[in-house]
């Protein structure tokens, strides 16, 4: 019998993704190892390619018949038992159970991932009908709910229309009134926000921090951008070509940075109350291709701090807080210390 | 002969693009106009850049093609400065903008698209050297300095697009751009396609280019943080009209149009403990107008009264210092406590 920490209503153990390609192996995800708080928010957060969306999509085995996932994906369900994703088949009833009525994801481009020839009811009312044993007549009423609640205005008339007759943001919405339909306890966001202008991310950020609120979920945000999941999540994962290199609470990461990486991240970013003509830090080089991982540190390639152990040696997970992790060889043999002070 | 000022580079005054909206099914009929840029009026002075700001739709990518004439405009003057004199781009024929295309070029947003994919390096860059006739040997030359100009390894002009990263593309993009030594360089989201760590490594470059060669930049943007490191000026263009131009600390500081205040505080900061002031602003850009009556802003700013309304503002300077530059379009700019970022 499978074991989780108290209060996780998540943990993902080791997980390994590798895609089986005519080219080759592509070594998406390698060893990934994170946890989500019942009612906490939780940020992956990488640069393209980094595997962030890949471990995201395993949480529910929305992958391609390629991948190979290997590792443990422990969920805790409702009444306590816990089910381990990764052991379901793919095709089987149980996951497509947890798909949607206890897992909701929102994408990240609303236009391809909304069917453009089914009404926005249609598309909504599905799973209510399907899953829920609702007639069309009260599936209609609690679809114009949701709608309301996500704030579109003239819900009874738009329901009836199709996605393209929706703006960009109000197709967001839209798609964040499908994820909440069946009253999720877990809320995957990949990149919600990445396809909309500044200011409708803020209305679209604001819009999911309170539905989190309203429905008491636990969300698994995935993004890129740095100055999203400082207002948003409260524990931080980064991620560099398929592993974790560091987590921790969100404070802790962007005051108290450890890897090299995440320190040349925060620093690369350009600040809105920069000067005209200063020269923004960055990393030299480009993220290495994922088909040939290089031996040792995958981040050393790039890094500024690097010395000969990086070469062979793939660093360890390494505690150097009371929440915070790091993968760096600059701090193997830290947390004795760490155990002591604490 | 058009005047312009002695240090002003490209003046462009009331620049107009109308795109004509057809209906009826055999004769069909021009029954409206999408005012995709609507009366924009600017001018660069050598050596400088002026940033365009806005969201998707406001018109921005519009006057960059115009500019370059790869539309035509329905109305207005571009004056550009040539090593021969100053030329008025909206009114040159072929031949004209062919020779001024040498001095005037174009940075493009995707690297992925820009670039063709069954083309060597070599030959994308030296593609606008053939267009003028220089000989095969002057081109590889010219080609090897460019590469190491922007910080490749001249052996890589052999090498296929697919071949590079994202930021190495953007470099053979911009190397391609600068292939004739042009003095204005319309950069139209040169850095959005790339990641962050990445990112830097292209602003940096750009900055340094300009400091080398004495660049004048046409900069756009939507990205308010990454304007405040390249650009001297500012230009926040809504729905296809400038409503704020002011230096670029200015803008920052002391916004006075609601929208460029709006579009600051949007923007999340990568610091959980800055304040982010989410729910700022209510609805979303609509399309371009076919007629205009009042502020186009009017509908979604928290400010408007009856004169918004019904009038239009017209952008109007409010600077009491002549060698500075702050020119808004507000009925109110006197009256609001506008808010800004240090």
């Amino acid at each position: 019998m499978d074991t989780m920490t108290e209060g996780n209503i998540l943990e993902v153990r080791d997980l390994t993704v590798r895609f089986m390609m005519n080219e080759g192996t592509v070594h998406a995800v390698n060893g990934v190892t994170f946890s989500l708080p019942e009612g906490k928010s939780i940020g992956i957060v990488g640069e393209s390619g980094c595997g962030k969306t890949v471990s995201a999509y395993s949480v529910t085995q929305l992958l391609p018949k390629t991948a190979r996932v290997s590792g443990q994906i422990l969920f805790r369900e409702k009444e306590g038992t816990i089910t381990d994703i990764a052991k379901l088949p793919v095709d089987g009833k149980e996951i497509r159970r947890i798909r949607g009525q206890e897992i909701s994801m929102i994408f990240q481009e609303p236009m391809s991932s909304l069917s453009p020839v089914h009404t926005v009811f249609n598309q909504l009312a599905e799973a209510m009908i399907l899953f829920q044993g609702m007639t069309k007549k009260q599936a209609r009423e609690r679809c114009v709910e949701l709608l309301k609640l996500v704030g579109i205005e003239n819900a009874e008339r738009r329901v009836d229309e199709y996605p393209f007759q929706f703006s960009g943001g109000m197709r967001q919405r839209a798609m964040i009134a499908m994820a909440l339909a069946r009253n999720p306890r877990i809320l995957i966001a990949d990149e919600p926000t990445t396809a909309l202008d500044v200011t409708l991310q803020a209305q679209v950020l604001s819009l999911i921090q309170e539905m989190q609120d309203e429905f008491k979920l636990s969300m698994i945000l995935i993004t890129h951008a740095l100055g999203v999941v400082a207002h948003m999540v409260d524990y931080i994962h980064i991620m560099y070509l398929g592993r974790v290199v560091e987590s921790g609470p969100t404070l802790e990461i962007f005051e108290n940075p450890k890897h090299p990486y995440t320190r040349g991240l925060l620093n690369s970013i350009p600040k809105l109350h920069g000067k005209r003509g200063q020269r923004v830090s960055s990393i030299p080089g480009a993220v290495p291709s994922a088909y040939s991982l290089p031996e040792g540190c995958v981040f050393r390639a790039r890094c500024s701090e690097r010395r000969s152990a990086c070469m062979y040696e793939i660093p360890r997970r390494i505690q150097v807080g009371s929440e915070h992790y790091v993968s760096c060889c600059l701090y193997d043999g830290e947390e004795d210390q760490y155990a002591a002070n604490a | 002969m058009p005047q312009m000022p002695e240090d002003t580079v490209l003046q462009v005054t009331n620049l107009k693009k109308y795109f004509p909206i057809e209906s009826g099914f055999l004769r069909r009929k021009v029954v409206g106009n999408v005012r995709a840029v609507d009366g924009v009026s600017f001018y660069i002075k050598k050596g400088r850049t002026l940033g365009l700001v806005g969201e998707s739709g406001c018109g921005k990518t519009t006057v960059a093609r115009t500019i370059l004439r790869a539309i035509d405009p329905t109305e207005g003057s571009i004056l550009f400065r040539t090593r021969d004199g100053i030329v008025d781009m909206a009114t040159l024929d072929n031949e004209g903008l062919k020779k001024a295309r040498t001095e005037i070029q174009m940075v493009f947003q995707d690297p992925y698209s820009s670039l063709n994919p069954r083309m060597p390096i070599m030959d994308i860059i030296a593609e606008p050297l053939r267009a003028h006739g220089y000989s095969r040997k002057d081109q590889e030359e010219r080609v090897k300095e460019l590469l190491e100009l922007v910080g490749l390894r001249a052996e890589y002009a052999r090498r296929y697009p697919h071949s590079f990263s994202g930021g190495q593309r953007q470099r053979i993009g911009i190397a391609r751009a600068l292939a004739l030594n042009p003095s204005v360089v319309v950069a139209d989201e040169p850095v959005s396609a790339l990641d962050v760590s990445v990112q830097a490594q292209v602003l940096n470059l750009l900055l340094d280019l300009q400091e080398q060669m004495g660049l004048t930049y046409l900069f756009i943007s939507h990205d308010l943080s990454v304007v405040r490191y390249l650009c001297d000026r500012v230009a926040v263009m809504y729905l296809g009209r400038i409503v704020e131009l002011a230096d670029v600390d200015i803008l920052y500081g002391q916004p006075r149009h609601p929208y460029t205040s709006t579009l600051l505080s949007s923007v999340p900061d990568a610091d959980p403990r800055s304040a982010w002031h989410a729910k700022a602003i209510k609805g979303e850009i609509t399309g371009p107008p076919r007629e205009v009556r009042g502020c186009a802003f009017a509908p979604r700013c928290p400010y408007a009264v009856g004169i918004c309304k019904s009038t239009a503002p017209e952008l109007r300077s409010i600077s009491t210092d002549e060698s500075v530059t702050h020119e808004v379009a507000c009925h109110l700019a006197e009256e609001l406590e506008l808010e800004g970022v240090s």
